[in-house]
């Protein structure tokens, strides 16, 4: 079973990423769940979602207390201390920042966790492509990069079908980029920090 | 077809293939999908021949219901937490006029204090209003529970509670099957009211009743309610057939070994622990029960399908004399225990089992698999007590820090 945990804001679209990419999970033929947690359903209130991947069919209502993956959707909320709270060890987290997986660490005060942290900068990328701040698709495709779960092709086709025109395709058009950005970072083209050689040597 | 769905989204999916004629609903958490896509689906013509009416509260959401019924429509609405509370004397009338409406209940908390989230004390306020209460371990069962209930509802004459817990399944998204409308069409008679309001043949119904004749009116309603449990079994049968999969029925039975849902599987025996538990958690104990198994607690689990009417005898049958009875319950009655527990402690009145009563889950509190399988492992020792509530804290009512979420809780 592979576990996420997704965080962000109300507003940014945290509970249609986990619905996204359970659907993308979906096409890559695992069996899937994605949970949301309600909080204050503020906008701008910290909002947790989950999704999990099974290769049979999902029965627990558990919230998922030790992600494999976090995905988190606003750097401000590293330092409130629950991004890294459960980390399966050797786990995945993918931040969106302009910032490096080193400054994400300080921020949250995880220099020593066994982690992997990418990093890639969603919501400016988002902004460019659809002028809103819901960088869902790019952090679905930074995940596509990251892992061999589901496919950038799939994160692109669930955000089409879900929103279609020209929505879809800013999102499509932006998790293409976040998808390049991370590859980039992953293969080391790219000047940015990151645990890369750590993400190539553990195969998450 | 496999889709992934939004549990709300696949109850309103299913409702309009029911082919309901009015639709009345007022928006509440966690109900809220539900009807906002029936009333898109009526808009957008996907809801054909379905008149949906906005009105300004669920009192208004059930009187329409119970009028769009008398006319002899297929009725349907949903509701949840203290909407349920403000409808509650027309969902008595409904019952008691013998009008089959179905309605979801995306099952949440009452306040004081408010609280959007799920347990079963809404639906459990309102248990002997006269409606059948069936309650959805899943998605699937939550779509498919629909089907069942309009044709059980309509043989009855009674109306039927869908109980769905709200957040945990009406907002989570899983792979489901729906039924087709071809299906449910082959599936579902139409609507063929006994009596209907006639202008041309005025009649009236839910008059007023002296004490010459209540007792009389409300001991028939009970014989029908008798009737109730055999009628649910045989459409949940039916809709095995049809369907190939379980939904409905009046207990859910589970494997021995891997805590599948079979409606061949054994009954418990005597040295068994065996929980009982309705909704969604029962997802979360088969998920956590197998590992008890491996190491050796002989631990069985049966889920309550129908809780109106109450299926004592179906209950017993899967016990099989099991001695040692977990309840868990998403309600409390204070001052006793859990809700369900007083029921499943009525039926099992004169047997030797023990029931312990364990008090999870309310106002959302996450059930965690672990804090279940502790549970299993007092019980089996005789180290559980007869009330217990999961995940207690102790030393006072927990403050939250401000921006706490999920994780935190």
């Amino acid at each position: 079973m592979r576990q996420i945990r997704i965080h962000g804001r109300g507003g940014q679209g945290v509970v249609t990423a986990a619905e996204m990419l359970a659907r993308a999970g979906f096409l890559a033929g695992h069996e899937v769940q994605a949970i949301p947690s309600f909080g204050s359903e503020r906008t701008g209130a910290p909002v947790v979602s989950y999704c999990r991947f099974d290769d049979a069919p999902l029965r627990t209502r558990e919230p998922v207390l030790v992600p494999d993956v976090v995905l988190v959707q606003d750097p401000t909320l590293l330092a409130t201390g629950g991004v890294f709270a459960g980390l399966a060890a050797g786990g995945l987290v993918i931040v969106d920042t302009t910032t490096s997986a080193v400054e994400v660490r300080a921020a949250a005060g995880a220099q020593e966790v066994d982690a992997t942290v990418v990093t890639v900068p969603a919501t400016p990328i988002t902004l460019r492509h659809l002028g809103r701040p819901k960088p869902a698709a790019a952090m679905l495709a930074a995940y596509a990069a990251s892992a061999s779960d589901v496919t950038l092709e799939a994160v692109k086709q669930v955000f089409r079908e879900r929103f279609p025109g020209a929505v879809g395709e800013a999102n499509a058009a932006a998790a293409d980029e976040a998808f390049a950005f991370v590859r980039d970072e992953l293969t080391g083209t790219s000047e940015s920090e990151t645990d890369a050689a750590a993400l190539e040597a553990r195969e998450v | 077809m496999r889709e992934v769905l939004e549990g709300s989204q696949a109850v309103a999916r299913t409702v309009a293939r029911c082919r309901p004629g009015v639709v009345c609903a007022y928006p509440i958490s966690p109900q809220t999908h539900i009807v906002e896509a029936l009333s898109a689906m009526a808009r957008t013509g996907e809801l054909a021949d379905c008149e949906y009416v906005n009105v300004e509260s669920e009192f208004s959401a059930m009187s329409v219901s119970i009028g769009a019924s008398a006319a002899g429509s297929r009725a349907y609405t949903a509701t949840a937490s203290q909407g349920l509370l403000y409808m509650a004397e027309a969902v008595f009338n409904a019952a008691g006029m013998g009008l089959p409406i179905v309605m979801t209940v995306a099952n949440r908390a009452i306040g004081a204090p408010i609280n959007i989230w799920n347990d079963h004390s809404d639906a459990m306020a309102l248990r002997d209003s006269g409606w059948l209460q069936l309650y959805a371990a899943d998605n699937q069962e939550a779509a498919d529970l629909h089907v069942i209930a309009f044709a059980a509802a309509e043989e009855l004459e009674i109306p039927a509670m869908v109980c769905m817990d709200g957040f945990v399944l009406t907002h989570a998204t899983d792979v489901l099957e729906l039924p087709t409308a071809a299906q449910v069409d082959a599936f579902l008679p139409t609507y063929a009211p006994r009596q209907a309001l006639d202008i041309d043949h005025p009649t009236t119904i839910g008059t007023m009743a002296g004490p010459e004749s209540f007792t009389e009116t409300k001991y028939l309603q009970h014989l029908r309610f008798l009737d109730a449990a055999g009628v649910i079994a045989a459409w949940s049968e039916r809709f095995h057939e049809a369907f190939g999969r379980e939904a409905g029925g009046l207990v859910s039975r589970y494997t021995a070994d891997a805590l599948e849902r079979s409606r061949d599987a054994a009954p418990a025996d005597e040295g068994d622990v065996t929980v009982i538990a309705m909704g969604s958690v029962l997802g979360t104990l088969q998920a956590a029960l197998p590992a008890l198994r491996a190491e050796g607690v002989p631990v069985r689990l049966v889920g309550i399908g129908s809780y109106r009417p109450f299926p004592a005898e179906a209950l017993r049958d899967a016990l099989g004399g099991s001695r040692t009875v977990v309840v868990i319950d998403r309600a409390l009655e204070l001052g006793s225990g859990g809700v369900l527990t007083g029921d499943v402690g009525r039926a099992l009145a004169g047997t030797r089992s023990r029931v312990h009563s364990v008090v999870a889950g309310l106002g959302g509190r996450p059930i965690l698999e672990e804090s279940l399988r502790g549970v299993v492992r007092r019980a089996h020792a005789g180290e559980l007590g007869a009330l217990e509530f999961l995940d207690l804290k102790e030393g006072g009512v927990p403050v939250p820090h401000a921006g706490a979420t999920e994780v935190h809780r």
